[in-house]
């Protein structure tokens, strides 16, 4: 009954070393946030008035999604809409091939990751360099992002130092962040000067004022958006939020959540084209519509990114970015992920203990993990064995006296079942912790026994027992 | 005051001196206790694979064996979660509001509903505690870590255990961290299951703790099989076991 995800969560942290790494450096963004969140005094305000603000966005999208392009029209932005990745791959090529783009600059979109643009782009020709430094770094080593904020988070200095130095000829064993960045700044300062469009994700798109807002730490977007003369930004259609005076509320959440700065290094609020530039916003929907329509699961859409659920997730921590196999990992990703698609859709929402920590840190209030239970019922497709266990096992827990029967036959085994082999049905069990010994009776026949000893009639609700009964066989190893 | 001891399906054939214990507990605290052996699963099991049609006839059927208590109190803080926040959405709840508003983890019944912390048990031990994530985040029987603002609400496990004699509450890192058990999570993802189990293990074991105690019996079975298997860490004990124990040594 091992799933793929754990087989994938040992093959991604496969070490007790990467494993605590990984851990580690994961926690300490929860520790951020929790100490930037306690500093803001209404905190929890503040969640409520972005959930309601996010809700009030999902149910007008509608209207808001049509204000939105008429002001960026005005403001002298094209504005295209894409249904599908397939759509948002045309729409950007076609764009680019109409002005002989060739170099492309991209910052951070987790939209494009999810509609394959990078590799759609590079099969034509077309070379796209990422530029937030996380994502480089994946980029260079072929691999897409664990986190969605720190991309390469499940990467060591030195594995980046020697990723750097076979790529980009950075001196052999050089593992200092500091040195490493500053080579890496110094070669993409190379490509965007020399880059013939800019492609961006946005964090918002405001409705009332036609403006996109880009949110970055190391200023890639302002760069992508402002040298090249062509800057196509591309969002899914939930971004959209009613007003610039919202901005704010999202604002003060977003990189407290995500990282525990108290707002992000840069905060771009595009309207129109730069001087002398072009300006291409891409509506993506790719089955965000189907989502909305679906009233267990629309909240999800509300998500802002800021990967607080991740860090917060014990499984997220232990199992790295990419035993999920989709392009959010965590347990936002396990909810976006039967709606959106892709191969794991039914598997995911099972990884998860449920512990809620997630819906406990999400600063838009999504019911993460009341949303990951849901999808397992909407999704239970189980196999022919489990059906047959689930049943066999549902009508014993019912009657009780089943229980004793099944139990019964249960007993001699149990010593058989404690023993690892790979034929045990226990054995996923075994494999990291042994069995617990199975008293001589349940509660239910010592209790009766006791009952039946003090002369008294099982069928009466009233229990008194006189007192316990001899101690029940709870041997320790 | 008439409570109906709900003994979950597992309580009762895996660990049922916690049944018992959470009896004598119950009747120290002066309830008059009753225990109807036809009950059967609440469900829960069911529901956090997705076998919805299957948790819906056990709710149906725990619900039909438990109309009229006055109280309804188990040693398990998942299933009280169950009863409690997602019966309706089974459909099988609307009906029975407060009923399953009436069903209590035992420390949260014997603090928030008697009013009591004082039980006269003594256990001369270092006792580190493992948050049941649900009693924790569903049932708000405590502060989860990751809250933020100044509504803390108090834990009634630990009202309780600084009111048991002679018994020195540990603290471990990262205080309320998943066990990792997970229910089916614990067999169809044992590598991630064992990986964060023996994670709590040594986190309690640096602690300095000599028992665990929380609960849930299914997270301390699963956490004691791993100290089982690795051979060091604290032994599980649950709340109730530690709450009967009025003589000394008298869990051992």
């Amino acid at each position: 009954m091992t799933t793929s995800f754990d087989e994938r969560a040992l093959a991604t942290l496969p070490s007790r070393g990467e494993l605590a790494q990984h851990d580690a450096a994961v926690w300490d963004l929860r520790r951020r946030r929790d100490a930037a969140a306690a500093e803001v005094p209404d905190w929890e305000a503040l969640r409520e008035r972005a959930a309601a603000l996010k809700a009030f966005a999902l149910d007008h999208l509608d209207e808001l999604l049509v204000g939105f392009e008429q002001r960026a029209r005005g403001a002298g932005a094209h504005v295209h809409w894409a249904s599908d990745a397939t759509a948002l791959c045309r729409i950007v090529t076609e764009l680019l091939a109409a002005r002989g783009a060739r170099r492309v600059v991209k910052s951070k979109s987790m939209l494009t990751e999810e509609c394959g643009l990078n590799p759609h782009l590079a099969a034509r020709g077309i070379e796209v360099v990422d530029t937030d430094l996380g994502e480089r770094i994946v980029q260079l080593a072929g691999e897409p992002p664990s986190h969605l904020i720190v991309p390469a988070i499940h990467k060591t200095r030195r594995e980046i130092g020697a990723l750097f130095h076979r790529q980009m000829g950075t001196p052999e064993r050089e593992d200092d962040p500091e040195r490493l960045t500053r080579h890496a700044r110094s070669d993409l300062r190379r490509r965007f000067l020399a880059a013939d469009a800019g492609i961006t994700g946005a964090n918002f798109a405001v409705a009332d004022t036609g403006s996109i807002v880009i949110v970055t730490n190391e200023g890639n977007a302002d760069l992508g958006s402002s040298l090249p003369p062509l800057h196509v930004a591309c969002l899914g259609i939930e971004k959209v939020v009613p007003a610039l005076a919202d901005l704010p509320v999202f604002l003060r959440l977003l990189a407290r959540s995500a990282t525990g700065q108290p707002i992000s290094a840069y905060t771009s609020v595009l309207t129109g084209p730069r001087s002398g530039g072009e300006l291409h916003i891409v509506l993506v929907d790719n089955g965000r519509s189907e989502l909305l329509a679906n009233p267990t699961h629309r909240s999800a859409l509300a998500c802002i990114r800021c990967g607080a659920c991740l860090n917060t997730c014990p499984v997220y921590r232990r199992a790295g970015g990419h035993a999920y196999g989709t392009v959010i990992p965590g347990p936002i990703g396990s909810v976006l992920g039967p709606a959106l698609g892709g191969k794991q859709g039914a598997e995911l929402p099972h990884a998860s203990t449920l512990c809620g920590s997630c819906s406990a840190v999400c600063p838009v209030k999504i019911d993460l993990h009341g949303q990951l239970l849901a999808w397992r019922g909407e999704r239970h497709k189980p196999a022919h064995r489990e059906r047959l266990l689930t049943r066999a096992a549902a009508i014993a827990l019912r009657w009780p006296a089943l229980r004793g029967a099944a139990r019964a036959l249960l007993r001699p085994l149990w010593p058989l079942l404690a023993r690892r082999s790979p034929r045990n049905p226990a054995e996923p069990w075994l494999a990291v912790r042994e069995l617990p010994p199975l008293p001589l009776q349940s509660f239910r026949a010592q209790w009766r026994a006791k009952r039946a000893a003090s002369g008294a009639s099982d069928s009466g609700p009233v229990s008194k027992p006189a007192g316990r009964p001899a101690r029940s066989e709870r041997n320790e190893p | 005051m008439n409570v109906s001891l709900f003994v979950p399906c597992y309580v009762d054939q895996l660990a049922p001196d916690v049944a018992w214990a959470t009896l004598r507990v119950l009747e120290r605290a002066g309830c008059q206790v009753h225990y109807d052996p036809e009950q059967g699963c609440c469900g829960q099991p069911f529901l956090n694979r997705g076998a919805t049609r299957e948790a819906r006839r056990l709710a149906r059927r725990h619900l039909e064996r438990f109309a009229g208590a006055d109280a309804i109190v188990a040693p398990s803080a998942s299933c009280v979660a169950t009863v409690r926040h997602r019966f309706t959405a089974l459909g099988v709840g609307e009906g029975a509001l407060a009923q399953t508003a009436r069903t209590y983890e035992l420390g949260e019944f014997l603090v928030r509903v008697l009013g009591t912390t004082q039980l006269g048990a003594r256990f001369p031990y270092r006792v580190a505690v493992l948050q049941s994530c649900h009693g924790l985040r569903e049932l708000g029987l405590g502060t989860p870590s990751e809250q933020v603002g100044e509504s803390a609400t108090h834990s009634p496990t630990d009202l309780l255990l600084r009111a048991v004699e002679d018994l020195a509450l540990v603290a471990a890192d990262r205080p309320d961290e998943c066990c990792g058990f997970g229910g089916a999570f614990s067999v169809t993802h044992p590598t991630l299951s064992g990986r964060m189990g023996l994670a709590r293990l040594r986190a309690f074991a640096d602690a300095g703790a000599e028992y665990v105690t929380g609960t849930d019996v299914s997270c301390l079975l699963h956490l004691d099989g791993i100290r089982r298997r690795e051979g060091f860490g604290p032994r599980a004990i649950h709340l109730a076991e530690i709450l009967a124990n009025g003589a000394v040594g008298g869990a051992q």
